[in-house]
């Protein structure tokens, strides 16, 4: 252990930017993941995966892989036995009014019928990864193809081939969500604007694949599951129900996770039912570690929406209405509901004042792999559009882009503001907090909008540069329920452990909820042993996804804390002969004030279990805890976005000179782990507007299928950022604090459209950016007409 | 020698092994697996990452582009060799912690490995350098900005302001 001294904020440890408790094992490579995971009787799966996106399979022979040295078994459809059904749906549609929804999820393996490219077909367990992946080409498939909805649009047409029987143009679901009257406020408007926006949005890709193993001892029937899962307490459920087995006889463990960004959230993929199931029938040991190139094409990923949006607005630029109708791609399958769309929906209305709205998506089931949440989960393609439309409303009317933003901001004063839509969670879209016009001033002001307008931007332009400014606004819904909890223990030796069932994925949970638990105890962060995603030590809880981790699980950690910290004040006022209010937590001790007595807390812990005497009725032994918080509803963040670009004409190749972030989280337990996701969550936002495109031919087939294809930005393509803050506590929880985990990924793509049509001066030639992913070859065509 | 078997003798992190292994077996799978030197990461196993990267005989490699027996008679160095016996970090390594520039670890090994290579080589580079240096290596969390302080830091560069 070092000799470091750590600082905090002021008397507290919350709001401190301490170094992390995780990091020497990350970075001597003693930390544990999934793929480290080994045992002499280990064996290794591998899967076979249809090469077609829609297709029958009329015959599978198995024998020649069955019989290569070195494979224990080659499992298909019929070899599942009860299995072999619909996997439960993960998040239940949405209760909005007069939904339509189609429910269709999938088997472990294909049946009769595979719908996507990779879709898993048999699988093969052997004695190593090698043999296991030599047996895939073994292993004979009979296909009768069939015709592929592969193309968003072509896919929602009545006659289009149907992804399920039965479903005419493949809807999956239809929903209106609508408050006031767009058609009166249409009617009335200044200016209407009308577009069709094309958004897709890319996959997770992080630097750690999916990955699983399973142990089943059949001496005591009982199941240990290692996973790259980011909601290891819903995995174990789900798995539990799934293959018939009670909880308590089932372990899951999520170790150290590399990056998780919405994906590895339970899907009930089919690897991960299958790969327990396998342990089992084995009654041994069974590892699956996903290829990059698999992941491309078996790991969940969102995809595109066709926005057909308008806005409607009075003389004076001000916002009287939004409508906006759009197609949703959802995949083969929809086992993950409506989260994506629903989040589309909601982000319509940004941080303005939208009295009238009207929107309708129709998610259609489509011949690809399903799409589900990946950071930002869908409001990136509502965002784009109420930000594109408000930069062209701006053209039109010859007012100044910040302007028009400023003029229909939400004010201060006007909190909570409930848009009567349903969100995600299932409430009431409702913004607890928010100061949107100081965010926006502040980021006007760090870019400096008005100079680079009005005097850098024509100096430039008149020497042939090519340069542009943009600002964007978002607003964020972060930290929604059920709920987390959290279990604080003093132990013998001082130190203290806390156990949570939200998983971590790198967001610092070792950390930051150290933090809140030595606030509360007076002790040192590194004093606090952080035990996440192991569902014997703590096994309630949803998961770390939506940017709720700090929000739900941080108030859970909050509140076991505090409760300890009564239970540590009243023992030592009982053992010192004092009132509570006496006793002094610090510095690892309880301390009476005055006399100076003291008792070290890990003795004072001893002393709460004691082997002779008494524990009064009601009382718990032990300096221990266990804390659960469930938010009403998701907490509402914010912030602006402001870059400057050039674009070389010759190229089209940009480099970005200047990006500003401005961010609002309510209470910031560590700023150095905030500045952490704010600058990844650029990153992939820069990566989805301008370097990231999936790109599946109308035949299903993927071709963008490598990381030589699909471009994740590298230090080179990402730009030195400058973040600033405002604070506005939620008023949803002790803490005050909102989430921030997705925000960083959520603006850029709009603000990339705006900046770059403003570098290329696209308006004056009759051109708006209406779609992303962008890029060099792209804009070049829209801005020479080829588009 | 078994039928399909090669033997490889090879010095790893200042220790010298003699295993049998089969002549395809990715040298990536070889650390990992047989010397069970697990802080090597795979992400891509197509040579894009960087997440595998370990320095042969004092420069970076891919160990997923290469097979265990191209290391055959040479020296190879992993994430295990920074850090002191007694668990003191490594300077880039502290480096590291200091300014946050790991967030879920996969990539950190791959990172560390080239940029020990390279500080090795350009003892007082510039941020465009040190860009340009990292810029095979893939991460997926932090943005890379933390990570550039971080090697600049150790650089001995000027100190960068903390954002906020």
């Amino acid at each position: 252990m070092s000799d470091e001294t750590l600082s905090r904020s002021g008397d507290s440890w919350l709001g401190a930017s301490v170094t992390r408790n995780e990091d020497p094992q990350l970075l001597t490579g003693r930390a544990l993941f999934v793929g480290d995971i080994k045992a002499a009787d280990m064996r290794h799966a591998a899967f076979l995966r249809s090469p077609h996106a829609h297709a029958l399979i009329e015959r599978i022979d198995t024998s020649r892989a069955t019989a290569r040295p070195g494979v224990v078994a080659v499992y298909t459809a019929e070899d599942l036995g009860d299995l072999m059904r619909p996997m439960p749906m993960v998040v239940p549609p949405a209760p909005v009014e007069g939904l339509v929804f189609n429910q269709r999820t999938h088997t472990p393996l294909a049946g009769e019928k595979v719908r996507y490219v990779g879709e898993p077909v048999a699988m093969v367990v052997a004695e190593s990864r090698y043999i296991a992946e030599d047996a895939l080409a073994d292993i004979e498939v009979e296909w009768a193809p069939l015709p592929v909805a592969g193309d968003l649009e072509f896919s929602a047409a009545p006659d289009a081939p149907q992804v399920h029987d039965g479903l005419a143009g493949n809807v999956a679901a239809i929903a209106r969500q609508s408050k006031g009257d767009y058609a009166a406020a249409r009617a009335s408007a200044h200016t209407v604007v009308r577009r069709r926006f094309l958004y897709e949005h890319g996959m997770a890709q992080p630097m750690e694949t999916r990955a699983i193993a399973a142990r089943f001892d059949r001496r005591t029937d009982q199941m240990t599951v290692w996973a790259s899962t980011q909601a290891p307490t819903s995995l174990r459920g789900g798995l539990a129900a799934v293959l018939g087995m009670g909880e308590s006889d089932l372990r899951v463990i999520a170790p150290f996770v590399g990056g998780g960004f919405g994906v590895k959230v339970l899907m009930y993929y089919p690897e991960e039912v299958l790969i327990p199931w396998a342990a089992r029938r084995l009654a041994g040991a069974v590892k699956w570690i996903e290829d990059r190139g698999e992941h491309f094409l078996a790991t969940t990923q969102e995809r595109g929406q066709i926005h057909d949006a308008e806005i409607a607005l009075d003389a004076d630029g001000r916002i009287l209405g939004v409508k906006d109708d759009f197609l949703h791609d959802n995949g083969a399958y929809n086992p993950y509901g409506l989260t994506v769309p629903i989040n589309s929906q909601c982000s319509l209305f940004g941080p303005y004042d939208v009295p009238a709205f009207d929107s309708t998506f129709t998610a259609v089931y489509t011949n690809m792999p399903i799409a589900s949440p990946f950071r930002g989960a869908g409001r990136q393609h509502g965002v784009f559009v109420i930000e594109r439309l408000i930069d062209i409303a701006a053209r039109e009317t010859g007012i100044d882009r910040v302007e028009m933003r400023r003029r229909n901001l939400l004010q201060p004063g006007d909190f909570p503001v409930n848009h009567k839509v349903i969100f995600q969670d299932f409430t009431e879209l409702t913004y607890d907090s928010g100061d949107y016009p100081a965010v926006l001033a502040r980021a006007a002001e760090k870019i400096g909008y008005r100079r680079f307008i009005e005097d850098e931007q024509p100096a430039l332009r008149a020497a042939g540069r090519c340069v542009g400014i943009g600002i964007v606004n978002y607003v964020e819904g972060t930290g929604i329920g059920p709920y987390e909890g959290a279990r604080v223990q003093v132990l013998a030796n001082g130190r203290v452990s806390l156990a949570t069932g939200a998983g971590t994925q790198g967001q610092g949970h070792f950390t930051s909820f150290a933090q809140l638990v030595a606030d509360q105890l007076g002790i040192s962060p590194r004093e606090v042993d952080v035990t996440t995603g192991d569902t014997d030590r703590f096994q309630w809880g949803a998961g770390t996804f939506a940017s709720r981790g700090a929000v739900v699980a941080g108030n859970a950690v909050h509140a076991a804390a505090v409760a300890v910290r009564g239970k540590a004040l009243a023992l030592a006022a009982a053992e010192f002969d004092c009132e509570p209010a006496d006793v002094l937590l610090e510095d690892g001790v309880a301390r009476h004030r005055g006399s100076n007595r003291l008792i070290p807390l890990g003795e004072l812990a001893q002393r709460a279990n004691p082997m002779r005497g008494a524990v009064r009725p009601g009382a718990e032994p032990g300096l221990e805890s266990t804390q659960y918080f469930g938010p009403e509803m998701g907490t509402t963040a914010s912030g602006a976005h402001a870059m400057i670009v050039e674009v070389d004409p010759e190229t089209l190749m940009i480099t970005i000179r200047d990006y500003v972030v401005v961010h609002d989280c309510g209470t910031a337990i560590n700023p150095l782990i905030v500045a952490g996701q704010i600058h990844g969550g650029v990153a992939q936002g820069i990566g989805n507007a301008f370097f990231e495109k999936i790109v599946f031919d109308s035949h299903g087939q993927l071709l963008s299928g490598s990381l030589a294809d699909y471009l994740l930005p590298t230090s080179l393509d990402i730009p030195r950022m400058t973040l600033d803050h405002t604070v506005t506590p939620s008023t949803l929880n002790e803490l005050g604090i909102k989430g921030v985990g997705e925000a960083g990924a959520i603006p850029v793509a709009p603000l990339f459209a705006q900046a770059l049509e403003d570098a290329l001066q696209l308006p004056a030639r009759g051109v708006d950016i209406l779609e992303i992913p962008l890029s060099p070859n792209r804009l070049w065509e829209l801005a020479t007409g080829q588009a | 020698m078994s039928a399909g078997t090669v033997k490889v003798v090879t010095r790893v992190n200042g220790i010298e092994y003699e295993r049998e292994v089969e002549p395809r077996l990715l040298l990536s799978d070889f650390l990992r697996g047989h010397l069970d030197l697990t802080g090597t990461r795979v992400g891509c196993e197509h040579g894009v990452c960087g997440a595998c990267t370990v320095q042969v005989d004092g420069l970076p490699v891919r160990s997923c582009l290469m097979f265990a027996v191209q290391v055959n008679a040479r020296d190879v160095s992993t994430v295990e060799s920074l850090a002191a016996p007694d668990g003191t970090l490594h300077p880039l390594q502290q480096a590291f912690r200091d300014r946050h520039a790991l967030q879920c670890g996969y990539c950190t090994a791959g990172i560390l490995m080239t940029m020990s290579a390279f500080l090795a080589d350009n003892p007082t580079p510039d941020e465009a350098a040190v860009r340009e240096a990292l810029s095979g290596n893939l991460c997926r969390c932090t943005g890379y900005q933390h990570i550039v302080d971080a090697v600049l830091d150790v650089a001995g560069s000027p100190q960068r302001e903390r954002p906020e």
